[in-house]
């Protein structure tokens, strides 16, 4: 546990943690892309009106802005955490 | 047919103005006409990349507001005569440019029969950029394997597919490439660099080329001479696979593992 478990520690596999982040973030960014260019305000402060009743993590909201014959569609999911009905 | 390619990225230093000089002298030697223009108003720096620095008297902001013609603006290549460089303008003035103005100087390439006309964007996302790509049927996103330089091709996708002529006329799409560019398979082995696969899947389109990381880079724009022109450099071999595949040529991704040799000399210096 001393010395050589920090030294064979170092050197971490950053590379995954900058695909996870890339990931999440690019997902993000094309589901507004196009759209008017208030959607990621609009985005985080659904986000911060639905923080105060559940504890969801920051990706959990999605907005997705959709074309269908002619009118715009905004289309607004929330993924709750698992354990909701335990915590109410 | 005059094909117009951008070379892009959005974010700055990641190898736009190196691959644009590289892919242009690289199709010129392959018997193609080809102009390469700098858009980066301002920063001109092609003229130093391609090694004519000295021999620019006109620029693109010049032909655009008519006080040279496009044959005087255009300097011909010491080393390929099928291949010409436009510098860009050292003026202050981002308004300089303008999409009529482009336009112009592209009818009149196309006028005079060149087979490709590369066009080297600036960083970012403004009028200057936005114009390097407006009128492109081909464009070479350039990306490190690093974070922000991945989520902003990303954007550059996006803009490539909605703010181009091509797809506000719907004439069809802009061709995109992928170039991932300063790639270290040493780094990417140890889980400290974004690898291929990882680029590739987070913008869901595979790549036309992988540009090692060289130091022959910096050796060539001291020289002043496009590192596609050195054939023993790694980087200049994988342009020149590059530039095979955006001709439609089919060969395999080379120089991505680790290479026994390059690790030895890189340890002890040789
Ligand atoms: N494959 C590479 N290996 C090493 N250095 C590189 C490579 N490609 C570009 N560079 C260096 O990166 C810097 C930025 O390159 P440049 O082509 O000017 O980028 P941009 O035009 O996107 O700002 C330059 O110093 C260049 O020499
Ligand atoms: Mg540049």
């Amino acid at each position: 546990m001393g010395i050589l478990d920090f030294l064979r520690s170092k050197p971490k596999n950053t590379a995954n943690l900058a695909r996870e982040r890339l990931r999440i973030i690019v997902a993000q960014e094309r589901s507004t892309r196009g759209g008017p260019d208030y959607l990621p305000l609009l985005r985080s402060e659904l986000l911060e009106v639905i923080r105060k009743y559940v504890h969801v993590d920051p990706d959990a909201v999605n907005v997705n802005l959709e074309s269908d014959s002619g009118h715009d569609v905004l289309e607004l999911s929330v993924a709750l955490p698992e354990s909701e009905d335990d915590n109410a | 047919m005059t094909e117009i390619l951008v070379v892009t990225s959005g974010k700055g230093g990641v190898g736009k103005t190196t691959t644009s000089a590289s892919l242009a002298t690289g199709l010129a030697q392959l018997g193609k006409k080809v102009a390469v223009i700098d858009f980066d108003v301002g920063l001109r720096n092609l003229d130093l990349i391609m090694g004519c620095e000295r021999r620019v008297v006109y620029d693109f902001v010049n032909v655009i507001q008519g006080e040279a013609t496009l044959k005087q603006a255009l300097i011909r290549d010491k080393r390929l005569d099928n291949l010409y460089v436009l510098a860009a303008s050292q003026t202050r003035d981002k308004d300089a440019l303008t999409q009529e103005g482009v336009e112009k100087v592209l009818k009149g390439l196309e006028e005079d029969k060149f087979d490709y006309v590369v066009c080297d964007s600036p960083a970012g996302i403004e009028k200057g950029a936005h114009l390097a790509m407006y009128f492109a049927d081909q464009a070479v996103v350039v990306v490190n394997p690093e974070v922000s330089s991945v989520r902003d091709s990303d954007r550059i996708l996006g803009l490539l597919a909605s703010k181009t002529r091509h797809a506000e006329n719907g004439s069809g799409e802009v061709a995109q490439h992928l170039l991932l560019s300063r790639y270290n398979p040493v780094r990417v082995a140890a889980g400290e660099m974004l690898s291929v696969q990882d680029v590739e899947e987070i913008l869901g389109i595979s790549v036309v080329g992988v540009i090692p990381e060289s130091e022959q880079v910096l050796a060539a724009s001291n020289a002043g001479v496009p590192v596609i022109l050195d054939n023993e450099s790694l980087a200049g071999q994988a342009y020149q696979d590059t530039v095979a595949r955006i001709l439609g040529e089919e060969r395999p991704l080379r120089f991505l593992d680790v290479q026994r040799k390059g690790l030895l000399k890189r340890m002890f210096g040789g």
